[in-house]
């Protein structure tokens, strides 16, 4: 274990007693990770939740020493990935743009004064915009929750390769390749935004 | 590298730079509670009309887990977490029917329906809360009942103690069990004259229970089929002294050749 943890052996103390602490520490992390996933803030409330609830459900029937023994962080964000994942397998809005957002969710996820709700910004079309969250979710899959593991909750390579289940070679070229391809897109965006409207 | 736009083409480390900086987002409030709730360690509550005035009921995935009178919500959510230990929230669904008959009607046979979440409650309280569960609506019995009904004829003090923290009273009809003297005894939920107000509501007619109590009986034995029973054994219908036999006591009764009522077990 890369960081011991006191909460870890609470858990594997007393679940029931110490589990809403676990919750308190993680919900920030986990609804952001299920936010940049899903973009859709109703969404990944419900990713988080059934996430906490999978977690609990399963420390439920662990051995006190296979709770004290998790990597908690890096378990928890590869729960609320496959619960994110399989959600959107079903699903044809899978990441849907921002634009596509009811007034509800927007109100929650974009701060009032967000330059995209402006209605000229609005009418923009989404290639145009430098928004780097934007352009994240239009990555391929693969790259996209190597890069947002890494940069944007923080994790380190080790712990991304352990929520993505995939050896440290491949994080590492995956998360460079997805830098690599956001840089591109950003170039783009801002060759495309330089040049006079053409209708 | 040619490019139209008068700003730097954008670099590795910018875009690093922007992705760690991008805000992380702050998890709605109703998420802690709903997680808690679903896995069972949360409980939500609603405020009801009862026969007491208004009630808060709370509830968690394993039942209900609190019947009380406050004066506000905030004074339950209070007393709930203080004595609890965990969250509670008010519910935005309709409280379950069951709840919504019972409230309405004490008598209703709905209470079967009903699942109680007695977390924190020894073994003992748990047995004797469940037994009062059995009794009838219409219908009383004594502290010593229970004691002996549970497999602990002795204990009938730490029955009254047990029913006394009932966490969800009316629901749980503790008011229906009495002194064996025929004086109603205490009553959680706001005292003796509550505890009588709710009998009467349920048909008992304490008067009569006290007029024979009084008088020394406990039992009366059914002439014609040769069994006692508690007074108020299938309600207060049957409660007609003409054609009943009064017993003092157990022995009388036996003595007398009449055998134990099967529904309402005077005795073993």
């Amino acid at each position: 274990m890369v960081h011991p943890d006191a909460l870890e052996g609470a858990l594997a103390r007393d679940l029931d007693g110490s589990f809403e602490r676990l919750v308190l520490e993680y919900q920030d992390r986990l609804y952001s990770f299920a936010l940049r996933l899903s973009g859709n803030p109703a969404d990944a409330e419900e990713i988080a939740q059934d996430a906490f609830v999978r977690a609990y459900r399963a420390m439920k029937t662990y051995p006190k020493e296979r709770i004290r023994a998790l990597s908690l962080k890096a378990w928890l964000y590869r729960i609320t990935l496959n619960v994110a994942r399989n959600r959107m397998r079903g699903k044809r809005h899978a990441h849907a743009s921002l634009d596509e957002r009811d007034g509800e969710g927007r109100a929650r996820f974009d701060p009032e004064d967000d330059p995209r709700s402006r209605p000229d910004a609005v009418l923009e079309e989404g290639r145009r915009r430098a928004d780097i969250a934007t352009l994240v979710e239009g990555l391929p899959s693969r790259y996209r929750s190597a890069l947002i593991l890494r940069y944007m909750e923080g994790l380190r390579l080790e712990e991304v390769a352990r929520v993505l289940g995939q050896p440290l070679g491949t994080v590492k070229s995956n998360v460079h390749r997805a830098v690599n391809a956001l840089r591109e897109a950003l170039s783009a965006s801002r060759r495309a935004a330089a040049r006079p409207e053409v209708i | 590298m040619k490019t139209s736009s008068r700003r730097a083409p954008a670099n590795a480390i910018d875009i690093v730079r922007e992705l760690r900086a991008a805000s992380s987002f702050r998890a709605p409030a109703s998420l802690l509670p709903e997680v808690l709730r679903r896995v069972g360690l949360a409980d939500l509550y609603w405020k009801l009309e009862s026969p007491v005035g208004p009630v808060y009921v709370a509830a968690s995935r394993a039942g209900i887990s609190m019947v009380s009178r406050a004066r506000s919500a905030e004074e339950f959510e209070r007393r709930f977490e203080s004595q609890r230990g965990r969250p509670i929230s008010p519910a935005t669904s309709r409280p379950p029917a069951a709840v919504r008959a019972l409230m309405k009607n004490l008598k209703c046979r709905d209470r079967e329906k009903l699942q109680f979440d007695l977390r924190g409650l020894s073994e003992f309280e748990r047995a004797v809360l469940m037994k009062a569960l059995e009794i009838p609506g219409g219908e009383i019995r004594p502290y010593s009942w229970i004691a002996r009904e549970i497999g602990h004829p002795e204990a009938v003090r730490a029955v009254g103690t047990a029913l006394g923290k009932n966490p969800v009273p009316l629901l749980i009809p503790c008011h229906r069990v009495v002194r064996a003297d025929g004086t109603l005894g205490k009553y959680s939920m706001g005292g003796s004259r509550i505890k009588r107000a709710l009998l009467e509501v349920e048909e008992v007619d304490p008067a009569t229970i006290e007029k024979l109590a009084s008088r020394g009986i406990r039992y009366l034995g059914n002439e014609e089929r040769r069994y006692y029973c508690y007074p108020t054994c299938g309600g207060t219908r049957s409660l007609v002294l003409s054609n009943k036999i009064p017993f003092h006591n157990e022995k009388e009764a036996l003595a007398a050749g009449y055998r134990p009522c099967k529904a309402c077990r005077p005795a073993a």
